[in-house]
């Protein structure tokens, strides 16, 4: 017995077919094309993947669970034969020769790759604000449920009114999957870059443990951070996505060697014997009431359900983010390197000398946000700097991660936290700090569990004030995605976190689409 | 000349490409004059979100390096990343083992003949510091005329096993030899093939000079040197250059310079001015690398995933020191021939083949090897392989004169002659030319005879005295 999914059975019993689907997509697309939330549509090779699809529920012979559902890819995953931009110049019109291990199993189960979503250039960001492409808009700005509680600036009927930033910098694959034009999305996590956006666009964000799932493919970031990061409707979506995923991958030599097996999530009932560890560090500065009045809720709910909830201390919190800029933009800096014109990508017009080529390529392909990690990276790196930043951050680091051991020995399951420290702001709001300030805000609250290489995951928990998504955070063991996710759903299943009402949404309403608009496919 | 004696101080740094199949960390092939770009995966084009896959016959390579050099095995050594910008690094980084390389703490054994003679050879020893695993770099070609640098990574990522030696050598003529010793362990092993006409081992050195007494002076970095030849005088010519400048009151500059081979000196290189600060960096895409010894090896491992120093250790070859020592002890030769028998590809071969053929006796055989056969190859730039005379060839010449059939003289003139390679046995040489020895009493004596009557005179003189 596999696994039971709505859209799933839906195609398996035939009511409805890949290529509908697929093509109810794209059209979704097309008509939510202000939000966007992508680079590339690749409508040829989607629609050929899906009838190759047709074909196969026909014969009675689907791949999996994932076979003809749509989904959307991050642009910083290679796509063979579709264009990898990471939203840079540098990558512009950059044609990748292999795919991802990650877009590879999703294509060997059948998936269809709709295209690839807006980022904030190579990732770095935390609002998907600051790509060449231009911003990502967060699809709640046009729901009912934000439009009935805004008060607008001035009477505007187009999508030009003030709109909220999805978050970042997976915030196009955020956005993808909470406009419904996709099923899931593949987003990348390095500070929280995947579980932010989940948090501002109401989709569930899962974080998984470093090393269980291959980064072979993903343009890094933070080689020792990163991980590929699952968004989708609900915690079952989830889990089915990481079960196709997961796994040793010899072309990544930082993946476990265990075997992995995908797991069904057990529909949990009982929480008596849980114990939810809250910690304090997380009422952080700047913490909006109303998210705080939402985690202490949410904590009172676990208590209610007879779950134990305790208070902690991660002591070393406060320290992780400098700690983790030292250690981003060092690697940032080495990562870039490579950005040299030479082999792929856009090259300079410079012809005077190599290094005069070099300059002008990676000022012309970068923009500040990158440049100036890069500057800072190599200032920490220098050897008279190395002692003093980069050996030490990694010591802090350390702290950090035994930070969460200590918790977790002391029969401590999971730890709830919030996921940002208010809902999303609007765009002009947003742009009026730079994006390293805004990093250092935002990434608070998510980025130490890449410090510790722990899985997390946001789960939608309810609407602000304005009428926009507010998500919060759990964290779990190392490896213990299982736990972490059948917690994750049992909230989910208490809070019922409304659907999108997205105008656009609602004049596409007929059979296929109630798939689309419905929580999750599982 | 000067009134205070100079010490000279050479360091040699030493890259030896790992003899094997597929690079370093990726899977592209290996392999000599390949057409241009013609052998570069993904990962070695620097393609974003590629990722290393460590060899693990590089690392069993550097592994047999390590123990031949008497080396302390490290069982867990780490990768670092080593950055600078060039054209022929496409990362923009080179991965070395800077931090805890695979091997460290070794020691050499070479021989040098005093004075030049071969009767008077010395064993010295250099002390290797260490063996750090590292990926190669292309090769960048700059065509001025064109204004334009090509640009060949067939060569980037492949492995290299770089050893380290200390400063213990003081001159051209140590270094050579100290190469040569390595080069021959390595093409012992297997590890490296070290041609380095292949550019498959290349030496850089350091050299500086002091007076006795002083500290160590300033140094210089000669790189890239990749003949033995010009390694004896590009070292020579540097410590001579500094000792001259010092001496003429000026001072040395700490820079890196190249040996320009037409004008047999060195020159200080454009690229490398200024000290550069590689910002080395964990290399974050590689975990520790753990090698085992049967008592750390888990029960339940797979033999398949681990490296075991004791394994390998176990299937070592014999070294050159042991296969002289023992072509010494079985022959009955001087260890001065157990050198030049080993320094000649094929050539030990080729002398316990004709000794396994002939009755003669190795310690005369060894004669015929090395001052005849030999001088000969080398006269006419032949290797042992490409000998006309073959080793049952020789030996049959040798037989004969073993059995007296032909005098020493007469030999060499049949040798003269089997050269040509016409396809004669020896035999039929000496019939041809009537080399035979003469036993026949009669006939020597008719023969003198014969002589005595035609020189008169001479005779005449002789016996007056």
């Amino acid at each position: 017995g596999g696994l039971r999914l709505q859209v799933s059975a839906a195609l398996r019993e035939g009511r409805v077919a890949p290529t509908e689907l697929c093509q109810s997509c794209l059209a979704l697309i097309k008509s939510t094309k202000f939000l966007n939330a992508y680079i590339t549509v690749a409508e040829e090779s989607a629609l050929k993947q899906a009838e190759e699809s047709d074909q196969r529920y026909r014969r009675g012979q689907p791949l999996g669970a994932l076979d003809g559902v749509p989904i959307a890819v991050k642009d910083n995953f290679n796509t063979a034969g579709i264009e990898t931009t990471c939203a840079s110049n540098m990558l512009k019109g950059y044609i990748s020769p292999y795919n991802a291990t990650v877009v590879q199993k999703l294509l060997d189960q059948g998936a269809v790759l709709l295209g690839k979503t807006n980022l904030d250039e190579f990732a770095m960001g935390s609002g998907s604000t600051d790509g060449v492409f231009g911003p990502v808009r967060n699809p709640w700005s046009y729901s009912r449920q934000y439009k009935e509680k805004s008060v607008p600036k001035s009477s505007c009927e187009d999508k030009e009114c003030e709109w909220v930033i999805p978050g970042g910098s997976s915030g196009g694959s955020a956005a993808a999957v909470s406009s419904c034009t996709c099923f899931a999305a593949l987003g990348s996590d390095t500070g929280g870059s995947t579980r932010n956006p989940a948090a501002h666009c109401g989709v569930v964000g899962l974080k998984p443990t470093y090393g269980l799932i291959s980064r072979h493919g993903l343009v890094p970031l933070v080689n020792s951070m990163d991980v590929p990061g699952i968004l989708t409707r609900s915690v079952d979506d989830a889990a089915l996505v990481l079960g196709s995923l997961a796994g040793h991958d010899p072309k990544d030599s930082t993946t476990i060697q265990d075997n992995f097996k995908p797991f069904e999530l057990p529909n949990l009932t009982d929480v008596s014997k849980l114990s939810i560890g809250i910690p304090k560090e997380y009422h952080a500065p700047g913490l909006s009431s109303e998210i705080l009045a939402l985690w202490s809720k949410a904590a009172d709910l676990f208590k209610d359900a007879g779950a134990k909830v305790i208070e902690v201390s991660l002591p070393h919190t406060r320290y992780s983010i400098v700690c983790y800029h030292v250690l981003c933009t060092a690697e940032v800096a080495s990562n870039m390197a490579r950005f040299d014109g030479l082999e792929y990508g856009h090259r300079g017009a410079m012809k005077q000398s190599t290094e005069s080529l070099y300059a002008a390529t990676r000022r012309e392909g970068f923009n500040d946000v990158v440049r100036g990690r890069i500057l800072a990276g190599n200032y920490f790196l220098l050897k008279q700097n190395y002692e003093n930043y980069f050996v030490k951050a990694q010591k802090v680091r350390r702290l950090i991660a035994n930070d969460f051991l200590k918790v977790f020995r002391s029969g401590v399951d999971l730890l709830l936290t919030p996921t940002t420290l208010s809902d999303a702001v609007p765009y002009p709001e947003f742009i009026k700090e730079d994006n390293r300030t805004r990093s250092t805000q935002d990434d608070i609250l998510t980025q130490a569990a890449n410090m510790a290489g722990l899985p997390a995951i946001n789960v939608p928990t309810a609407l602000s004030e304005r009428g926009l998504p507010v998500g919060l955070q759990f964290i779990g063991r190392s490896f213990q995605e299982k736990q972490l996710l059948t917690v994750a759903k049992w909230f989910e299943k208490q809070v019922k976190f409304p659907m999108i009402q997205l105008e656009e949404v609602k004049r596409h309403d007929h059979g296929v689409f109630q798939h689309q608009k419905s929580a999750s496919f599982s | 000349s000067s009134l205070a004696p100079w010490v000279p101080v050479v360091g040699l740094e030493i890259h030896a490409q790992i003899n094997s199949n597929s690079k370093l960390f990726s899977a592209s092939q290996v392999q000599f004059a390949a057409p241009p770009n013609s052998l570069v995966s993904f990962f070695d084009a620097s393609l974003p979100g590629t990722l290393p896959v460590l060899n693990r016959r590089c690392v069993e390579a550097a592994v047999m390096t390590g123990l031949a050099l008497n080396c302390s095995i490290n069982k867990k050594s780490l990768f670092d990343r080593k950055h600078y910008f060039y054209a022929d690094l496409p990362a923009g980084y080179q991965i070395t083992q800077q931090r805890v390389p695979i091997a460290v703490n070794g020691s050499l054994s070479y021989s040098l003949c005093r004075d030049n003679k071969m009767s008077q050879m010395v064993t010295k020893t250099v002390r290797i510091k260490q063996i750090q695993l590292e990926q190669d770099s292309g090769k960048s070609l700059h065509d001025d005329t064109r204004s334009q640098t090509l640009v060949d990574l067939n060569r980037a990522g492949v492995g290299l096993m770089e050893v380290v030696m200390e400063p213990d050598l003081c001159c051209g003529e140590e270094a050579a030899a100290a190469v040569r010793e390595l080069q021959l362990i390595l093409q012992t092993l297997g590890s490296s093939q070290a041609v380095m006409a292949e550019g498959q081992l290349r030496v850089d050195a350091n050299v500086s000079v002091h007076h006795p007494g002083e500290a160590y002076g300033v140094r210089t970095e000669v790189k890239n040197i990749n003949s033995m030849r010009f390694l004896a005088r590009a070292v020579d010519y540097e410590i001579q250059r500094q000792i001259e400048e010092l001496e003429n009151g000026g001072t040395i500059l700490n820079e890196t310079r190249a040996f320009d081979s037409k004008l047999g000196c060195t020159v200080p290189m454009r690229d490398k001015e200024g000290k550069q600060d590689y910002r080395f960096m964990p290399e974050p895409n590689l975990p520790p690398l753990i090698l085992y010894d049967a008592k750390s090896l888990p029960a339940n491992m797979n033999h398949q995933q681990v490296v075991n120093i004791d394994w390998i250790r176990e299937r070592l070859p014999d070294l050159p020191s042991v296969k002289r020592a023992k072509l010494v002890e079985q022959y009955g030769i001087l260890p001065e021939h157990s050198f030049t028998l080993l320094n000649e590809d094929g050539l030990t071969d080729f002398f316990e083949k004709v000794v396994n053929q002939t009755q003669m006796k190795p310690k005369k055989v060894i004669g015929w090897i090395l001052k005849d056969l030999l001088s000969y190859l080398k006269q006419h730039s032949l290797t042992v392989q490409e000998s006309p005379i073959s080793s049952s060839l020789l030996a049959d010449l040798l037989n004969l004169l073993e059995t007296k059939v032909i005098s020493s003289t007469a030999a060499k003139q049949v040798l003269a002659e089997l050269w040509k390679g016409d396809g004669k046995s020896p035999l039929e040489i000496v019939k041809e030319k009537k080399l035979e020895l003469i036993e026949d009493q009669k006939e020597l004596e008719e023969i003198c005879q014969a002589v005595i009557d035609g020189q008169e005179n001479e005779v005449i003189m002789m016996v007056l005295g």
